[in-house]
């Protein structure tokens, strides 16, 4: 338990750096560590394939693509990135003070939570959970991907020729 | 029929791409209209029962999905055959692009896929993953043509939508903990047993209510629909939004309809939604706007009949939702047609354009009145039908509302037409003509089938609510 709540500590300032940072690139580091303390707390809630999943697609595929589109743009001046950073933390200076107010919320009406998790002896394997159960998702998550490479051929192609 | 909705679009996705560079828009043009002709041809079969015995059993044993095509499946299904050809046959008029109207036609099959999807699912896991997939082919769509304001819509769009997604998602995690699984009966058991799924369910609402562009959460829609192109437009308002939240909203009211707590949140976000939507609807300079903010005030009218509970009133929102894609997607053909014709859409610098476009000015009108409530039109109908249900079981004053909502509607397209259709032709429009072929084939189209269902439907409604 102790372990998991300094987790749960760690996971929101990482998240909430990554979301102030004025930097593309930090923020795209942000995230890939807010990732990497996700998997960690799933394996510790003993979601191991869910952990594996969320550690290869979002804190390594993901990451990979972001910080591959960061390196295509300009860095800052010095000046400008200041004049960014101070922007960037009044704008999302409410974030923090959010954070913590509500968790003195949840503390104050501590909320009749009682979830239990699903038994180990209840969940499916995971190959009959994709493939059999959840077969016509993996055909939306298909189509999902198909949608995103349209978007990448359109918006990174530019419009050179009218040819087809 | 529910794999042949799904595999067909996607097998010519493919196949268009298989073509030669150099000669796959004309295809993909023709491709593409087959498929939504053989959509709409497929809902009137099932009808006779045809493909249920046939194919279906067939294919079910390949791919064993969990899916059923409902009959009011099959009003969403015809209403996106309707809205697609729509679309494609603008597009074909107005990108000038032959690599962007190539595009337009895969990017309108994968959300199509997502539409038929989500007319078919018995799992809220599923819709979600449906739904998600319409969004993200509807996001390029909206800047295919690469214009700023194009992107600016789009980006508005995106980030409710992740809003949207978040709440969903958490609601169906919610429902996974609490009754052990995602299908609609699973879900329905977890609502009546625990109050924490309600509370999911409302977020899940929520979430729907954002993708329907429902007040308060409808800032991204005129935005997104003014600054795609026209051809978008008529894809975006005629059946993405609507199908992506509000059918979805039908559908999950069908299965919590008693729920009233649930009537309550429909009818105050229905109610809010016809009356701001109408209100803003008035003070607008451009057609795309204009007809943006009508489309939030007449899902209104579709939130607010199924705020009534009854079955009469699912019924009416269906027949609205179906209506509605007749004459928006007419509608925004028009706005097509003009913008083609004058090269511009604020209705400061149109007049007189019945003269030179009478046949564009006749099915705007028509379109027009019939999303104002006129008899005999179909609007009409629906209209009323949504107002007899909302009498019946008691909401009086948001059947009134319902009724001076269509007075201002009136007054918003009265003024439409008085300023881009009548009155004096501009020195600046004198040489304007008609619209070519392409243009006027789906208005005129949509425009008769909104007459003759008008005409029809006092004779079949018998039949229809049985």
């Amino acid at each position: 338990m102790m372990l998991l709540s300094v987790l749960l500590i760690l996971l929101v300032l990482i998240s909430l750096w990554a979301v102030m940072t004025p930097l593309l690139l930090r923020a795209a580091i942000g995230l890939a560590a807010t990732s990497a303390l996700l998997t960690m707390i799933m394996y510790q809630l003993g979601a191991p394939l869910a952990a594996v999943f969320e550690l290869s697609v979002c804190a390594g595929l993901i990451s990979v693509v972001f910080v591959s589109v960061v390196s295509l743009t300009h860095r800052l001046p010095l000046k400008e990135f200041m004049k960014r950073r101070q922007s960037r933390i009044k704008r999302f200076i409410f974030l923090p003070l959010l954070l913590v107010a509500a968790l003195a919320i949840m503390l104050t009406i501590k909320l009749p939570f009682q979830l239990q998790l699903p038994a180990a002896d209840k969940i499916s394997d995971v190959r009959v959970m994709l493939w059999n159960i959840r077969r016509i998702d993996l055909f939306g998550q298909i189509m999902a991907l198909l949608a995103g490479v349209y978007g990448v051929l359109i918006l990174f192609r530019g419009r050179k020729t009218d040819g087809d | 029929m529910t794999y042949l909705l799904l595999f067909i679009p996607f097998a010519i996705l493919i196949l268009i791409n298989l073509f030669p560079r150099e000669k796959r828009t004309e295809p993909a043009f023709w491709l593409g209209l087959a498929v939504l002709v053989f959509q709409a041809g497929a809902v009137v079969a099932s009808q006779f029962g045809y493909w249920g015995t046939i194919l279906t059993s067939q294919l079910e044993s390949v791919f064993g999905f969990n899916l059923q095509l409902y009959k009011m499946g099959h009003v969403l299904v015809m209403a996106s055959a309707l809205a697609g050809a729509t679309a494609l046959l603008v597009a074909r008029a107005t990108l000038k692009n032959k690599r962007d109207r190539f595009n337009f036609v895969g990017l309108l099959l994968v959300s199509l896929i997502g539409i038929n999807g989500i007319a078919m699912v018995t799992d809220i896991f599923t819709l979600y993953i449906f739904i998600e997939v319409t969004a993200l082919a509807t996001f390029i769509l909206i800047m295919l043509n690469r214009e700023q304001a194009a992107f600016e819509g789009a980006f508005k769009y995106l980030i409710m939508s992740v809003v949207a997604t978040v709440l969903m998602l958490a609601a169906v995690s919610l429902f996974i903990l609490i009754g052990g699984g995602t299908s609609f009966l699973d879900v329905k058991m977890a609502v009546i047993s625990d109050p924490l799924a309600y509370t999911a369910l409302l977020l899940f609402l929520c979430g729907l209510f954002i993708k329907g562009g429902m007040v308060p959460f409808h800032g991204w829609l005129p935005d997104a629909y003014s600054s795609a192109p026209t051809a978008v437009s008529v894809w975006l308002a005629g059946i993405v939004t609507k199908a992506s939240g509000i059918y979805a909203l039908i559908r999950l009211m069908v299965i919590f309809g008693g729920l009233e707590p649930l009537q309550n949140i429909m009818l105050t976000v229905g109610a809010a939604s016809i009356v701001i939507g109408a209100l803003a609807a008035l003070g607008q300079k451009e057609l795309k706007r204009l007809l943006a903010y009508s489309s939030i005030s007449q899902m209104g009218y579709i939130v607010i009949a199924l705020g009534s509970g009854t079955v009469l009133g699912i019924f009416a929102a269906l027949f609205h939702f179906f209506n509605h894609t007749l004459f928006k997607a007419t509608l925004f053909a028009n706005v097509a047609a003009v913008e083609e014709q004058t090269g511009t859409q604020e209705m400061e610098k149109l007049g007189g354009l019945a003269q030179k476009m009478p046949i564009t000015g006749l099915t705007s009108a028509i379109a027009s009145l019939s999303t104002a409530g006129l008899p005999p039109l179909s609007g009409f109908w629906s209209k009323l039908l949504i107002i007899i249900a909302l009498w019946i079981s008691g909401h009086y004053f948001f059947a009134a509302v319902a009724v001076l909502a269509s007075v201002v509607t009136l007054a918003y397209f009265l003024l439409l037409q008085r300023q881009a259709f009548f009155g004096l032709v501009p020195a600046a429009l004198k040489e304007v003509r008609e619209a070519g072929p392409i243009l006027l084939i789906p208005a005129v189209f949509l425009s008769l089938l909104i007459v003759v269902i008008g005409l029809v439907f006092p004779f079949m409604i018998q039949m229809v609510l049985r």
